[in-house]
């Protein structure tokens, strides 16, 4: 049987296809056999701890660093080698990214007008002075900012919402097919990471865009995608439905991610403290082998099997 | 002794801007008992960490403590001689924040740090600091032979871990910490709080603690403040602010957290 791990679903095709990614820094493993399908409308969420490989993913995704071994393909043709200089032109246009960090991703001496005009210009977007202006102001309120009071200001006059907000805009001032959003919410406190999630679910499914969605913080993947990818120490250990994956967690490092999501409801409880930090370990150091066994264990989920027990 | 350790009174701080003074922190009182966890929540620029410094009296130019009193056993702080307050702060009233694992120096072995912070404060020798350090490892969960290791080879929770133990190796009555896992995984996050909370058992300390997360708040405090906008807008008991919250804004606070599908609403499940 084939279980080769594979998220889109049959009827849809996906724009960005990985199958069997590894990539290497010397003795690092930073990812091991990834296979994922990003497709049109729908967002996949790549979940896990700092250093798990996530950013490592997304750089390969955005062309921004080579798989070691394995197969990207974009729109169905195989994109791992270099293309045509055009070829690697319409890639970089169509997959865009957004960086965790919204203080530093926007240059503090340039205006938001700025910042969002040169995407429009450079990809002929819109034509002279009053068509550019009318697409900034456009995109300004795609993304929930008021144009009239945003585009005259300065990166350090918003707040880490607000900048995370134009961030967006400028990825979409292109018009990209997929957008990968590196841990967009994780600088920016809770109370304000529910608009944001909300914005990616809105411009995700009016404008059909793959999202790619990495976060550290399960609870919000669960608001955003569709489907989930839960990683440990580079290999895929949980995926499928979001649901299913939430609901019916499997894998030992989902069970204890989820666990850890702070509970209001569920005070910590004293003298426990030894216990987790020991089941804690214990689940990584099960979680970390390599295992090429994959379950499945429901129409989209699937669980890698513990080394151990293979 | 009275049970209350920490007392803040009508606290007023100002930051002195080129366009004239802005106030961060609007008349401010609370009381931390003693061995009491107390948190204070609050969306990022509403105060929080000036009100920490200010307890600390680290707070630097252009913040200017405006009026108020910050009473430790009584004693207001704001009247302390420096060279005073230099014996409270980390003897009597230590101090972890989000950043803290990256304020241990990296070309010395966590060991002499120890030494280091030990012998300043207590004059302690080299043997004692070392076995003060052990003890405090342990306390922590890290193995005793690690000590002689560089802050580089430990990981972001480790590093956070090895400062809150360098903190507790002075027996402080007081911590205060500023968003101390905001920068960590949610495993690594309740692996360090959880233990936060049985040393604090242990060792009878207070806790002031500092997020902007009200979940994470209600899962290891006694007692929650909720401030806005420099204001104290809700003080109480843990069970109150999540079950019953009385102001508005505490409402909203808790309705803005991303949560997992399928947990029970807080805070009366008010839309
Ligand atoms: N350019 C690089 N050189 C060496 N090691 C790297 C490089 N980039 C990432 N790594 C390593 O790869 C692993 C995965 O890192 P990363 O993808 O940044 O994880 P995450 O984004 O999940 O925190 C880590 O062990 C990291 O140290
Ligand atoms: N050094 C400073 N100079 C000027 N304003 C400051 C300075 N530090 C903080 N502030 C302002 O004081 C307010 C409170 O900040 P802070 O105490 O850091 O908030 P919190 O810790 O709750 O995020 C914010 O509006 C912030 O912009
Ligand atoms: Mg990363
Ligand atoms: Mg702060």
């Amino acid at each position: 049987m084939n279980l080769a791990p594979n998220l889109s679903l049959p009827a849809v095709e996906p724009v960005i296809r990985l199958e069997n990614i590894e990539r290497s820094f010397g003795a690092v493993q930073a990812l091991r056999g990834i296979s994922l399908s990003l497709t049109p409308g729908r967002a996949l969420a790549l979940v896990g701890e700092s250093g798990c490989g996530k950013t490592t993913c997304a750089r390969i995704i955005a062309r921004m660093d080579r798989p070691t071994s394995g197969r990207l393909s974009f729109r169905g043709r195989d994109a791992t080698a270099t293309g045509t200089r055009e070829e690697e032109r319409a890639y970089r246009r169509d997959v865009q990214m957004v960086f965790q960090d919204p203080f530093s991703s926007l240059n503090p001496v340039f205006s938001i007008d700025h910042h969002l005009s040169r995407p429009v210009l450079l990809h002929r977007h819109a034509e002279g002075k009053a068509g550019v202006a009318e697409a900034v102001s456009t995109l300004l309120a795609d993304v929930g900012l008021d144009p009239a009071v945003t585009r005259q200001k300065y990166p350090h006059e918003l707040s880490g919402g607000q900048r995370q907000r134009v961030n967006i805009a400028r990825a979409l001032a292109v018009q990209p097919r997929v957008l990968v959003a590196d841990e967009p919410t994780s600088m920016l406190d809770v109370s304000i990471r529910l608009g944001i999630l909300e914005l990616l679910a809105r411009i995700k499914r009016e404008r059909s865009l793959a999202l790619f969605y990495i976060t550290h913080d399960i609870a919000t993947a669960a608001h955003v995608a569709e489907e989930i990818v839960v990683m440990f120490a580079g290999q895929m250990v949980e995926w499928g439905d979001t649901e299913a994956v939430i609901a019916d967690a499997r894998h030992p490092y989902t069970q204890l991610l989820l666990s850890a999501v702070p509970d209001g409801a569920r005070p910590f409880i004293i003298g426990e403290s030894a216990r987790f930090l020991e089941r804690a370990e214990k689940v990584r150091a099960l979680s970390r082998p390599t295992s090429t066994a994959v379950e499945q264990v429901g129409k989209n989920h699937f669980v890698r099997a513990l080394a151990a027990q293979n | 002794m009275s049970d209350t350790l920490l007392q803040i009174r009508n606290l007023e701080v100002d930051y002195l801007l080129d366009k004239g003074a802005f106030r961060a922190v609007k008349n401010v009182s609370f009381d931390i008992g003693r061995g009491e966890i107390f948190g204070l929540a609050g969306e990022s620029g509403c105060g929080k960490s000036t009100i920490a410094f200010a307890i600390t009296r680290l707070a630097k130019s252009p913040a200017w403590i405006a009026g108020g009193e910050i009473l430790l056993d009584g004693r207001d702080l704001l009247k302390l001689p420096e060279g005073e307050m230099q014996k409270v702060r980390w003897r009597r009233v230590g101090m972890v924040f989000q950043s803290a694992m990256n304020s241990l120096n990296p070309l010395m072995r966590v060991e002499a740090q120890f030494h280091d912070v030990l012998h300043r404060h207590t004059g302690a020798t080299r043997a004692q600091s070392r076995e003060r350090a052990e003890a405090m490892f342990k306390l922590v969960g890290i193995p005793t032979g690690r000590l002689s290791d560089y802050p580089h080879q430990f990981s972001g929770g480790m590093r956070q871990r090895i400062v809150i133990a360098i903190c507790l190796a002075l027996q402080p009555e007081l911590i205060i910490m500023d968003e101390p896992t905001t920068a960590l995984d949610v495993v690594v996050q309740r692996e360090i709080l959880e233990q936060v909370i049985d040393l604090q058992r242990s060792h009878g300390f207070s806790v002031l603690f500092i997020t902007h997360d009200l979940h994470l708040m209600a899962q290891l405090c006694h007692r929650i403040g909720v401030m806005l906008k420099g204001e104290l807008v809700e003080v109480g008991e843990v069970r109150q602010v999540s079950g019953a919250p009385a102001h508005d804004y505490t409402r909203r606070l808790w309705n803005a957290i991303p949560q997992l599908p399928g947990r029970p609403e807080l805070a009366g499940g008010v839309a």
